[in-house]
């Protein structure tokens, strides 16, 4: 893993007034690589994760994807680099079925017409390539699935569009074990196929059983950036809650900065 | 760390019904599931239909004639055409009570337009155009306050609702009526096609289905789709051909004294308006939008849809639903008066397309649905005033029919709802 990360963020900082909710955040996934986000509440993922997605721009700070810099200044420049995210409360219809949901607003059409036939086909195979087998019918509301196959479905969402990078904003946070089980193997398969993943979440046991390297941000810094094979939950959990790791593994994130 | 809600393995069914059986077995299994899981589809309307056919039949005497059948498909067909503005408005999620007098004003726009010695009279297809135009820009400033401004539906078109009444009623309070003499008008409402015509175009409404079939299949050569439910396709393309042909002999049946009836070019207009309104519902980008913002703006929003601009065409879509309904029914009186809406136009047409199952929510309905809804609501009225039941007892019963289409519907909703998750 000797590339060039496929994105970096470098010192960003922004503010919502007097709240300075990223201070100075360094950030990098390279490719291929599942990465974990993690940090306790109003650390600041969600605003970081927005600014890769271009809901947020950063007040300060460069962001460079595969190397060169670039300007994310909404969802479709980000979709445009291959970046898709998959929030927490998903943004599916209720009233849709797969098929609809997984092409909604980039529908297949000749002259406006929709082909149902190629968007059915389509996502039979992005699921199948997902090995998400759950789902009985792409034909049917995504308002009858369970938790964990509407999470999928999000996330097939994401991987369709030749996505190089997905970020999952807490895609667990809702799920029972047997339904989070099936997501985070999902995660997995997303790594194993060569796409970057962001993976923002609370639960340690979920990063250490996908992630390949964590980062940790506390007030709106990053504290510390951890290999998963080469470190440890306590760790982990003391650079959350303290900022100060106590076993630093891997590179210390003023270095990661300058790689 | 997680959750404590343990639950069981990511199956939603038991494995026996991971796979519908194609055929006949697999066209009794579906309806058990959809009866099981409350989905009706449009089942209930129609059963609701042919009873109330039977029962008037029964017991009017004038009810079960070809000519009486020909007035009600002119008497439904100005309903079912706010309806249908209806079914988009409400998909969104969203209300219009400014129809009943936009229909108005649409039936004033062409009464004028037409007026004989006026320095702007004008062929009575160019008035109307000009009327359904003028009637969707309405719709469209109305639905821009709301999509733009955010003023909530129900306000914007109650404002409008008293403007355009105002409006009416400042252009005829003086002038009373006026009369509409240009045939093209008129024959929206009274045009009878002759016989033979009316089986050609029965044969072409019949093929509608069996073609979009067609076309279905011939786009989704090569892939491995979902297949048809052959026996289910071939019971609704036998169901609309009995309809549409049963239609056309009875309505060829009739004879006013010794002039034959025919099929009325406003039930040719209403079904036009139907597959229309049905393909931009259902086969088109527009239409797909429509029933995301209506099931999760938020969610379209991200998707990169311009909700605003599917707000505004929609509402533009029910201005000039409005004005094409009240050209109608001015022409089945070949006037224009004060008393314009007649009825309860407004509530009628959202009565129709309720009971035709469009949820008030958002997100979920259909356009046959507003065509279901207010043929039953037409011929509950038209049979209930052969039978010579006074005014009030008719609004009392369209009244109950209405709770109890929507309890049934929302019985069903909340049986579907079980069966998810
Ligand atoms: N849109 C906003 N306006 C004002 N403050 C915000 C906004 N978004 C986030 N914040 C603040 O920024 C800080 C970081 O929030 P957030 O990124 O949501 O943290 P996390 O996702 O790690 O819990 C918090 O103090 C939060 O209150
Ligand atoms: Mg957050």
């Amino acid at each position: 893993m000797s590339d060039t990360p496929l994105i970096e963020l470098r010192d960003i900082t922004k503010s919502f007034g007097s709240v300075h909710a990223l201070n100075g955040v360094d950030f990098q996934v390279l490719p291929g690589e599942v990465m974990a986000l993690v940090g306790d509440n109003g650390a600041g993922k969600s605003t970081l994760i927005k600014c890769i997605a271009g809901t947020h721009t950063p007040d300060h700070g460069e962001i460079l994807f595969e190397g060169r810099e670039v300007n994310i200044n909404g969802p479709k420049d980000a979709a445009r680099l291959g970046i898709e995210v998959v929030y927490q409360d998903l943004a599916l219809c209720d009233n849709l079925d797969v098929v609809q949901n997984m092409y909604l607003g980039r529908e297949v059409a000749r002259f406006q017409i929709l082909n149902e036939a190629a968007m059915e086909h389509t996502t039979q195979e992005t699921l199948k390539s997902l090995a998400v087998t759950t789902i009985r019918s792409v034909r049917q509301p995504v308002a009858t699935l369970s938790g964990g196959q509407r999470q999928s479905v999000a996330v097939a969402k994401a991987v369709q569009w030749n996505s190089k990078l997905v970020i999952l904003d807490e895609p667990t946070a809702a799920l029972g074990v047997a339904q989070t089980e099936q997501v985070l193997a999902l995660v997995r398969r997303l790594g194993e196929q060569g796409l970057s993943v962001v993976l923002v979440s609370h639960n340690l046991h979920d990063v250490f059983e996908t992630a390949d390297r964590i980062t940790v941000l506390r007030l709106g810094r990053t504290v510390g950036v951890f290999e998963r094979r080469e470190t440890t939950q306590q760790a982990v959990v003391q650079a959350i809650t303290a900022g100060v790791p106590t076993k630093v593994s891997g590179i210390p994130p003023s270095a990661e900065a300058q790689l | 760390m997680t959750t404590a809600d343990v639950v069981g393995p990511d199956r939603a069914l038991p494995p026996e019904e991971e796979q519908l059986p194609g055929g006949v077995a697999g066209l009794y299994h579906r309806a058990w599931l959809n009866l099981r899981t409350g989905n009706l589809g449009a089942i209930p309307i129609i059963v609701g239909e042919i009873l109330v056919v039977i029962i008037f039949g029964l017991t009017a005497t004038n009810f079960f004639t070809a000519v009486n059948f020909v007035n009600l498909i002119t008497q439904t067909a100005g309903t079912a055409m706010l309806a249908y503005g209806v079914v988009f408005v409400l998909l969104l999620g969203e209300i219009d009570l400014s129809i009943g007098y936009l229909a108005g004003i649409g039936a004033l726009i062409v009464a004028e337009l037409q007026l004989p010695g006026s320095s702007w009279q004008m062929n009575g297809i160019l008035a109307m155009l000009v009327a359904i135009a003028a009637c969707a820009l309405i719709g469209g400033v109305q639905g821009s306050i709301v999509a733009f401004i955010g003023v909530p539906s129900f306000v914007v078109t109650l404002g409008g609702f008293l403007i355009w009444q105002g409006v009416i009623l400042n252009k005829l309070e003086q002038r009373g009526t006026i009369i509409i003499q240009d045939r093209w008008i008129n024959y929206t409402d009274a045009y009878i096609f002759s016989h033979w015509l009316g089986w050609i175009i029965a044969a072409i409404l019949t093929a509608l289905y069996p073609i979009s079939i067609l076309y279905k299949l011939v786009v989704a050569r090569g892939t491995q789709i979902a297949q048809q439910n052959w026996p289910l396709v071939a019971l609704k393309a036998v169901g609309i051909g009995i309809a549409v042909f049963g239609t056309v002999a009875i309505a060829n049946h009739g004879k006013i004294i010794s002039t034959p009836e025919g099929l009325p070019l406003a039930g040719v207009i209403i079904i036009l308006f139907f597959v229309l309104l049905t393909f931009l519902a259902k086969w088109t980008t527009f239409g797909r939008h429509v029933y995301a913002v209506g099931g999760n703006a938020e969610a379209a929003r991200r998707a990169g849809i311009n909700v605003s601009r599917i707000r505004v065409v929609v509402f533009m879509i029910s201005g000039a639903t409005a004005a094409m309904g009240g050209i109608i029914f001015a022409a089945q009186v070949n006037s224009v008066a004060l008393t314009f809406p007649p009825g309860n136009l407004l509530l009628n047409a959202i009565a129709a397309a309720v009971i035709g199952g469009v949820s008030l929510f958002g997100g979920r309905g259909e356009v046959r649905g507003a065509l279901l809804g207010a043929i039953l609501i037409g011929t509950l009225q038209n049979g209930l005033n052969t039978l010579s039941v006074s005014n009030g007892w008719i609004y009392i019963i369209t009244g109950l029919v209405l709770l109890g289409a929507v309890m049934l519907d929302t019985v069903a909703v909340r049986l579907q709802a079980r069966s998810g998750r």
